[in-house]
């Protein structure tokens, strides 16, 4: 164990005690000044703490976790200190106590939201952008002709599509899910076609000296050369998607539903119930990249930025 | 446009042919689709308005391209809403569409200017202090997974409640959501340099801020304005969603919202394509100031 780490530990130790008390006292009662030299004090303390940790590769792994709780903390202690009000902005504390309490809830709105209009739309959306890019690779004129549209396409603000789609499909998931088709469409079609330009002349001369066909050419060499880029666009389409979801039940929903919690809850100025949901989406839209980007870690390991990792 | 380059090298253009006419043929190819989508699918209600009366299906076709309130319009209807909202009505007026834009415009500008600040700091920052990279760069992704858009109505209601309102919360929006590809992008650019060119900077003793100023920001400058052109379209996209919840008076998304109350699907279409108008105009902006600066600092183009 080297010393840089000795000291990390230690101060990440005392950090943890400082923090402890810190929340003992701002939860007790009023606090004044001192407290507040007291936060400072942990600040530098924090800074220090995680200034030796991420030097070592050890726990440099973990110096984002520490990071984040450390926010959770400054929040939770600037909330409570300064007593600002619910409605600006609730406690993590209270955040959390709202999400125990009404699991049952949280759990019928993310069934509604994101089981049924998110994940069908994703694999629609994805499905059906690489499916068109495959369908036109042997098309150079189409390609040429759908690239800078479906680039153009890809910078609007598509979102605004959300009220017909309502209009066309009624207020239930079917709606919320066209929405999410048509977002995540363009952006797969365009890296997809992207991606299958990968390849450099040399590698497709080898695949023809193979008298390699077509279809063994694009599932040898082309496709995984795209593999990049086509998890590009599922991860840029997996927070397209709960966006668009979202954003869809505000124009009309059933009595359930993520987006729909978020709007009335908000009207009734219940903001721990807001923030629940919140917490609930963000958690989700973070599992499903992480997990896209674990899979396109295994997929695409050839490739340079994994590789030099190691 | 860069995946097209890409797609040309990559040999799979034919020589001697340009992107003009298969451009044309496919947006045709898309209007048609419209006309006949706009038949079929206004078609039983006109059917239902005619009754017994006998009909030929020149005037089925007829009919459902110029109803009041088309399940969907076709393109010339929302044309004539668009001359009528931006050509015919006075600027100031509540019902021009200019105003409306404008709006929307001032706030993803304001927002847009922000970001870029705030995620070019954020970028400099990670670039030059370990311990930022380590502990920041994570949760800069993070923020990302967090569908902010959703909950922009939230912003902009909770904010007016105390007192924030007009411009400032839907900039705020917009500047949470272009941070991002702009920190993103200039850490890529400002780590662009090779090895050989910092440790010829080290040879000449440079400091740290000439290595930053006369080699690291140079380097970054194409980087960067590829990430303004993301910025610029999601911080529109941002400020169109800020202006959803019911108290919006004017802007794009109040545009939308309104007609999706009162079935205007016309006045929907319209302030769509506005904004589709404004984000390809704001593009094409970023992409003249990039050709003018790369060709400023001695790019061959």
């Amino acid at each position: 164990m080297s010393r840089q780490l000795a000291t990390g530990l230690g101060l990440a130790a005392l950090l943890l005690l400082g923090c402890w008390w810190a929340l003992r006292l701002v939860h007790g009662g009023p606090v004044g000044p001192g407290f507040w030299l007291l936060v400072l004090v942990l600040v530098a303390v924090a800074w220090l703490a995680l200034d030796r940790l991420s030097a070592e590769p050890v726990t440099a792994r973990i110096v984002p976790v520490l990071f984040g709780a450390w926010l959770l903390f400054l929040w939770e202690v600037v909330v409570a200190g300064f007593d600002v009000p619910r409605v600006l902005l609730p406690a993590p504390s209270a955040i959390g106590r709202t999400i125990a309490n009404s699991l049952g809830l949280l759990r019928a709105d993310f069934v509604q939201t994101f089981v049924r209009a998110v994940v069908p739309g994703w694999v629609m959306g994805c499905g059906a952008g690489f499916v068109v890019a495959l369908l036109i690779d042997r098309s150079p004129f189409l390609q040429r002709g759908l690239l800078p549209i479906g680039n153009l396409v890809s910078a609007l603000p598509i979102i605004g599509v959300a009220p017909i789609m309502v209009m066309w499909f009624g207020f239930d998931w079917q709606s919320k899910a066209a929405v999410v088709v048509i977002m995540t469409f363009f952006p797969m079609l365009v890296n997809t076609i992207a991606g299958l330009a990968q390849t450099s002349a040399i590698e497709r001369d080898l695949m023809h000296s193979y008298a390699a066909s077509y279809w063994q050419t694009l599932l040898a060499l082309r496709l995984p050369a795209a593999m990049p880029f086509i998890f590009n666009a599922l991860k840029i389409n997996a927070t397209l998607a709960l966006i668009g979801a979202l954003v869809a039940e505000f124009f009309g929903t059933p009595i359930v539903g993520m987006g729909f919690r978020i709007s009335t809850e908000v009207g009734r100025m219940n903001l721990d119930l807001v923030w629940a949901t919140i917490a609930v989406a963000a958690l989700a839209g973070s599992l499903s990249y992480g997990l896209l980007a674990l899979i396109e870690r295994m997929v695409t390991f050839w490739h340079p930025s994994y590789r030099r990792r190691r | 446009m860069a995946a097209a380059s890409i797609a040309q090298r990559g040999g799979i253009a034919t020589p001697g042919s340009g992107r003009a006419l298969p451009v044309a043929v496919v947006t045709l190819a898309i209007l048609l689709v419209w006309y006949l989508g706009a038949i079929w699918l206004n078609a039983p209600q006109v059917i239902d308005r005619y009754g017994d009366q006998p009909w030929t299906w020149q005037q089925l076709a007829a009919d459902s391209w110029s109803m009041d309130r088309p399940v969907l319009p076709a393109p010339h209807q929302v044309m004539a809403e668009l001359n009528k909202t931006v050509f015919q009505t006075a600027v100031t007026s509540k019902r021009s569409l200019v105003y409306h834009g404008w709006i929307t415009l001032s706030a993803t500008l304001l927002g847009f200017v922000l970001g870029t600040l705030l995620g070019i700091l954020l970028a400099v920052g990670i670039v030059h202090v370990r311990t930022l990279e380590t502990s920041l760069m994570p949760w800069v992704i993070t923020s990302q997974t967090i569908p902010i858009l959703a909950i922009a109505p939230m912003v902009v209601v909770v904010m007016g409640s105390v007192g924030l309102t007009g411009l400032l919360p839907k900039a705020l929006i917009s500047m949470y959501l272009c941070f991002f590809p702009i920190t993103i992008g200039m850490v890529k650019g400002l780590r662009s340099p090779d090895v050989l060119a910092t440790e010829l900077m080290h040879t000449w003793n440079a400091t740290q801020t000439q290595v930053f100023w006369k080699l690291r920001w140079p380097a970054a400058v194409p980087y960067l304005f590829a990430s303004l052109k993301v910025a610029i379209a999601i911080s529109l996209v941002g400020a169109i969603v800020g202006e959803m919840p019911t108290g919006a008076q004017a802007g794009i998304g109040a545009r939308l919202l309104s007609g999706s109350y009162y079935g205007q699907t016309v006045q929907i279409w319209a302030a769509l394509v506005m904004g589709s108008v404004l984000a390809g105009a704001l593009i094409a902006l970023i992409n003249l100031a990039e050709r003018l600066t790369l060709r400023a600092m001695g790019a061959q183009t």
